[in-house]
């Protein structure tokens, strides 16, 4: 152990020196394919997640420089057409124990299974998929992007606390829709609403553009939404391909929520209490843009690396990992309370954001829903339902 | 009968024969609340500038100093006059500020900018600036004048600023999200609250060493809520008062065994916290409920609440 130690010090980057400790930070993302946005307002964003890790780097760097701690960065992207196993190999060679992983669901899996990431830590910023966090978990991989199931616990308790509890529910085409409105649909019967009509979005996506845009969708919506009445209309679309375009159209006057509407997330640009304004104003300034969900859960994996580094004084990735599952771990996330991992599937509990489009509408857990330990854990899957074992 | 409410009223007459003045800078309102100390009743509202949070009186007590963050300055209030006056600059953001002994320098923490400054009153300019960890926010002064304190919220350290050279002694890492910072009449500690910790930490001043980690623990609050935030000591030395946010307490502490004695129930979200000058009531900013608590500390009983503007946040006494 020890002689790999010294092994991995040797293949350091960069030398250091014998006071100051360095401590590397691996962003990995895939190749994908441009997403046009749904709405003129917003634009192309092509560094979201390391954007948010190098300010959580900067934001590391503060507090090194006090005590002689530095903190660096990495990034690197998979191929369409790559192995994550064989990125995940490069990294090891070179003495990488952190990959904050930008990752989908399969190439997460990959990455965290192949055999040199047994030593090194993942820390999942972008699935939401349930599965990883129960029966697919592993003890090497955390996650600082909420599950599906905390956000729908989120919006459920946010529309219990409004009493809209007929929900008609629109589910999307995408595999992760149907995962999400199967999280929509256990929210509603653990919290008490009634799923009253069921529909799911069959058209293309992208009318909006063309000149008639407008008019195809006028007549589509109505007709989508003709059902039972309702409180609320809850739409899982989680690519973003039909939701936006619900407001204002629907057949009856009804609010929309969930993946669009009144969003439910854990990061969103309209947040500014809890000194979130300071966050969102170093973000910007470093990235030129509005700090998204994916930002705000890498800059709070690269965040907890650094906290975990720095309170247990120690640049040892053991160490390190340890204290970050150690019921002393919290870490200031500016959204009002201190945000730690669960130490039975390695989800940070967090509270959810309700989002309007320019303003925060509220926060859950909302007050009244309470729990023995944490309130924080009445989102998501708490540890005696949870299937993961370590 | 007519006896005993005679009595009352007399014993209640006397009982609040203080003659000070508690104002209350209210966050979304843009104004500073004036409770009459003996009528426990609000009396007048100043208008001021954008997001009001730190609040102080002017060496002479008849001016009052509020920060306005969103406005970059820092507003002066005429007492006597019960309106605004004018304003010093401040640098980017101002929060938590204090009034070194000199009563010439205001020490200022810029929540933006990763800055302390120094702001010298008769000349209205920043003289120099210092450079601390991210969002700072505590502000603590040495009554000796020696050393100023400063938090970091993000950064989570204590930074000890030497009053005379302006320049860093040194810096402690210390709890979670470090809120307030205050030293001791005697100057000989430095206490800081943390509030995602929640708890309060004490620091020797010439040596930095931590001699007790204080924490809390309200039944049927989870500890997510318990949050240590203002911080008030006593001129005696023998107590500490902790606001602790959103359990919505106020614990009292033996300043000198460290041990906490009792927590007061008072008002949504209690952030920042003063003693009147005779050390005998304590008055809480409490935010989420846009009121004030009093509490009673030789009775040991939350007497009275007074709504103020709409969030308050910080609060100060004059005699």
């Amino acid at each position: 152990m020890r002689f790999s130690l010294v092994l991995l010090a040797m293949l350091m980057p960069a030398p250091v020196s014998a006071e100051e400790r360095a401590i590397t930070i691996a962003v990995v993302t895939q190749e994908r394919d441009p997403v046009q946005p749904v709405s003129p307002l917003d634009r192309e964003v092509k560094d979201q997640g390391l954007a948010g890790a190098r300010l959580g780097t900067a934001d590391n760097a503060t507090t090194g420089r006090f005590i002689r701690q530095r903190f660096t960065l990495v990034d690197r992207v998979i191929p369409k057409d790559g192995n994550p196993a064989e990125t995940i190999r490069v990294l090891a060679a070179e003495g990488i124990r952190f990959v904050v992983a930008d990752l989908d669901a399969p190439a997460l899996r990959a990455a965290a299974s192949s055999e040199q990431a047994r030593g090194m830590l993942f820390i999942n910023v972008q699935t939401p998929d349930d599965a990883l966090r129960n029966e697919a978990c592993r003890a090497n991989v955390l996650h600082t992007i909420p599950s599906r199931t905390m956000l729908a616990d989120a919006l459920a308790q946010y529309l219990m606390a409004k009493r809209w509890r007929r929900w008609f529910l629109v589910t999307g085409s995408q595999p992760g829709d149907k995962l999400l409105a199967d999280a929509y649909r256990r929210a509603a019967k653990r919290f008490g609403a009634e799923i009253v009509a069921e529909k799911e979005w069959t058209f293309k996506p992208g009318h909006a553009r063309t000149d008639t845009g407008h008019v195809t969708l006028q007549s589509e919506i109505p007709a989508l939404t003709q059902v039972v009445d309702h409180d609320v209309l809850v739409v899982a679309d989680e690519a973003n391909e039909f939701g936006d375009f619900l407001p204002g159209r629907t057949a009856r006057p009804r609010p929309v929520a969930g993946t669009q509407g009144l969003v439910t997330t854990a990061w969103s640009p309209v947040s500014e209490q809890w000194g979130a304004t300071q966050l969102q104003a170093r973000f910007e300034k470093l990235a030129g843009r509005r700090m998204g969900v994916v930002d705000y859960a890498a800059w709070a994996a690269v965040r907890s690396i650094g906290e975990a580094a720095i309170r247990s004084r120690s640049d040892d990735p053991f160490a390190i990992m340890s204290y970050l599952r150690s019921p002393d771990f919290v870490l200031a996330g500016f959204k009002g309370q201190g945000q730690s991992f669960r130490p039975w599937d390695g989800q940070m509990r967090q509270p959810i954001l309700i989002a309007g489009p320019r303003l925060l509408v509220s926060v859950s857990p909302q007050a009244g829903y309470l729990h023995r330990g944490s309130e924080l854990d009445t989102l998501g899957i708490d540890r005696e339902e949870s299937r993961c074992k370590f | 009968m007519q006896v005993l409410i005679l009595a009352a009223v007399f014993i209640v007459t006397a009982h609040v024969a203080w003659a000070e003045t508690v104002y209350v800078s209210n966050e979304q309102d843009n104004t500073v609340s004036v409770i009459d100390g003996a009528a426990l009743k609000l009396v007048d509202t100043i208008p001021v500038g954008r997001r009001p949070r730190g609040i102080r009186l002017s060496a002479d007590r008849q001016k009052l100093y509020v920060a306005v963050g969103d406005d970059n300055r820092i507003d002066v209030v005429d007492l006597k006059a019960g309106k605004l006056e004018g304003s010093l600059p401040s640098g980017e953001d101002p929060e938590l500020f204090v009034l070194h002994p000199d009563g010439r320098r205001l020490f200022v923490a810029n929540e933006n900018d990763n800055l302390v400054s120094v702001l010298d009153i008769p000349e209205r300019r920043i003289v120099t600036e210092v450079e601390v960890g991210v969002e700072p926010e505590g502000m603590g002064v040495s009554p000796d004048g020696r050393f100023v304190v400063n938090t970091s919220e993000t950064t989570s350290m204590l930074h000890v600023i030497d009053a005379g050279t302006l320049e860093l002694v040194d810096n402690v890492l210390v709890g979670t999200r470090p809120r307030v910072a205050q030293v001791s009449a005697d100057s000989r500690q430095i206490w800081v609250s943390s509030e995602l910790r929640g708890t309060v930490e004490v620091f020797d001043v010439e040596t930095r060493e931590p001699l007790a980690t204080i924490g809390f623990e309200v039944p049927g609050v989870p500890h997510e809520l318990i949050q240590a935030v203002g911080i008030q000591l006593t001129q005696d030395g023998s107590r500490a008062y902790v606001a602790l946010g959103p359990a919505n307490r106020v614990a009292e502490i033996d300043a000198k065994t460290f041990k906490v004695l009792r927590t007061y129930l008072v008002g949504q979200r209690v952030w920042h916290i003063a003693l009147s000058p005779d050390g005998k009531r304590l008055y809480t900013a409490n935010g989420n409920s846009s009121d004030v608590s009093v509490i009673d500390l030789e009775s040991q009983a939350v007497v009275k609440t007074i709504g103020v503007g709409r969030s308050p946040w910080g609060l100060v006494v004059a005699p």
